[in-house]
């Protein structure tokens, strides 16, 4: 059990960080969907204007399961301040881990997020650990494209 | 107790529950999604293969006669169960979702014309949702929901004012597999009669139904009923259709295929009597057969054995669950089967479901294929406990107190026993 739900994990889904909503019309927004248990998070990012694509602010409204949750909450944690180049790298070494793929000596950016290492044990669950990145994914891969915003 | 100590034994029949799931010993609470299968049923499957493998209504070889012979035994198990008045009014399909589809195609296509009106219920399951959605847009049809109120319960004496001269079909569950609300459906179908004759035709679903309580369709006065195998204990892949004869007569095919056929040239065909008409192709021969002999096992069971120690069961888990100051039970009905929804404040149902198979319980977790329901509620999602026979009381009690660690697992603080009787 607590291979799963360890203590950073639990923490996190008791006290989410950068937990909401940015602003309307500041932000990029992007809805996530897990059909399967009816999951539904919303992941919006403010990134600057300076051609750097820093992200400024990340926001994420979820009502999802301890997991799900708490990835949101540290996957927000882990890319605020760095740029979408950074956090695209970030997105695919945690892909990897969910995956067990992951090899720590090759991609040392994890940090923290290693909390996540058991769950390919839990097959059902990688899901959960994923929608948060997936939907962050979908925002990042369209704003690298130039000339195209996901706005709402 | 006799009635207790004959389902105790009866629990030898399934291999499936004599296993250990992470440590612990078996806990099965997810009926409602799929029964375990007992000994029976899986010889039976197991000597097809071993002895009979053909195919059936074909070869006039000995192995194709007995699988033939099993398969339409299987047949008359099935009617004689829900008290069909004929062997034709039985068709083989591959669960209830595909018998709710040849409903939508067949009926539907033939009579449901621009307009019309077909009604369902906010308690459906997808399966009796989206094929009437389906059906109402190819034909410009009009879909209405009758709604439930806050229990869960069917405000069915709307029907009444739904029912327009538009109106040609009722779709409705008997059992929500959601909540368990068991629906007046003999009450529902009078007053539909009282109202539109049989000018409104009533599907019942009696997928959750099957397995728990007694089925008669000519009592019922029912259109069509229709089941799935696999929730009583039988095989997956196969399913059951019961039409009035008059009506299927009236349908026309939903597949074609082999083995539907009257006579066939390459211009034009005709088409077999039934129920032969509606079985295009290779049925499941394996699930037809083990389907004959899950109901057959029923029977010597008794269904209304079965009912009384199912009451049994729901009463004791309502009472220890609403026992539970942190459990919001979802469904209030007061006719409900054994299956039980509920949520916990601050632990998400997947949360519930991975903990408690960590510890050996196996429940569902999730939106159970009924989002407009879940949105009733103003849930996402539920945990789900439903019971079947070879339950115990004792793991009931289990599942209680597994819930209790649980919740102070998740919240990180114990619960005093004062807590626990503030209720």
């Amino acid at each position: 059990m607590d291979n799963l739900y360890q203590e950073l994990i639990l923490e996190h889904n008791k006290n989410p960080r950068n937990f909401g909503e940015l602003k309307e019309g500041e932000c990029l927004k992007q809805e996530g969907l897990n059909p399967l248990c009816g999951d539904r998070l919303i992941v919006s990012l403010k990134l600057s204007e300076d051609g750097e694509q820093i992200i400024e602010d990340v926001k994420i409204r979820s009502d999802g399961c301890a997991i799900s949750r708490a990835s949101a909450s540290m996957m927000s944690e882990a890319i605020k301040g760095k740029t979408v180049k950074d956090a695209i790298a970030i997105f695919h070494e945690f892909h990897d881990l969910l995956l067990k793929k992951h090899d720590p000596s090759v991609c040392p950016h994890l940090g923290k997020l290693e909390v996540f290492s058991n769950i390919w044990k839990y097959p059902s669950r990688v899901k959960c650990a994923a929608l948060p990145w997936h939907t962050l994914n979908e925002i990042m891969e369209q704003t690298s494209k130039p000339g195209q915003s996901t706005s709402e | 107790m006799r009635l207790l100590k004959n389902f105790e034994s009866y629990r030898h029949d399934f291999p499936a529950l004599y296993q250990e799931v992470h440590g612990h010993d078996l806990i099965y609470f997810d009926n409602a999604a799929t029964t375990l299968k007992p000994m029976v049923v899986i010889n039976e499957v197991m000597n097809h293969y071993y002895a009979d493998t053909s195919n059936v209504h074909r070869g006039v070889h000995t192995l194709s006669e007995r699988a033939t012979l099993k398969f339409e035994a299987a047949r008359e198990s099935v009617r004689t169960f829900i008290g069909a008045a004929s062997l034709s009014e039985i068709v083989f399909t591959s669960g209830t979702t595909e018998s709710i589809n040849l409903l939508a195609h067949s009926f539907g296509d033939a009579f449901i014309a621009s307009e019309d009106e077909i009604i369902i219920t906010a308690m459906e399951h997808h399966s009796n949702i989206v094929p009437w959605q389906l059906l109402a847009q190819r034909k410009g049809a009009i879909l209405k929901a009758l709604p439930m109120n806050e229990c869960g319960e069917l405000a069915w004496d709307l029907l009444a004012t739904m029912i327009t001269s538009r109106t040609k079909l009722l779709s409705l569950t008997f059992v929500s597999n959601a909540i368990g609300t068991i629906n007046p459906i003999k009450e529902i179908i009078a007053l539909v009669r009282s109202v539109a004759g049989t000018k409104v035709k009533v599907v019942v679903d009696a997928a959750q139904a099957v397995a728990h309580l007694p089925l008669d369709v000519k009592d019922l006065d029912c259109d069509f009923l229709v089941f799935s195998g696999h929730k009583v204990f039988a095989a997956t892949g196969v399913g059951v259709l019961y039409g009035k004869e008059a009506l299927l007569e009236s349908m026309p095919p939903y597949k074609g295929g082999g083995h539907m056929i009257r006579k066939v040239s390459l211009e034009k065909s005709s088409f077999a009597d039934l129920p032969d008409k509606f079985e295009a192709g290779t049925p499941a021969i394996e699930g037809v057969i083990s389907l004959g002999s899950a109901l057959n096992y029923l029977q010597k069971i008794g269904i209304e054995n079965i009912r009384t120690y199912e009451e049994e069961l729901a009463a004791f888990a309502e009472a220890e669950l609403s026992a539970l100051p942190f459990i919001r039970v979802i469904g209030k009905a007061s006719c409900k089967a054994a299956i039980h929804s509920f949520v916990i404040e601050g632990v998400h149902p997947h949360d519930i479901g991975t903990y408690l198979d960590q510890k050996g319980i196996a429940i569902r977790s999730g939106h159970h294929c009924a989002a407009p329901l879940m949105e009733f509620f103003g849930v996402v999602a539920t945990a789900r406990i439903s019971f079947a026979f070879y339950n115990r009381l004792a793991e009931i009690k289990i599942l209680r107190n597994e819930l209790i660690k649980m919740w102070e697992f998740f919240h990180g603080q114990s619960l005093s026993r004062a807590d626990l009787r503030a209720q």
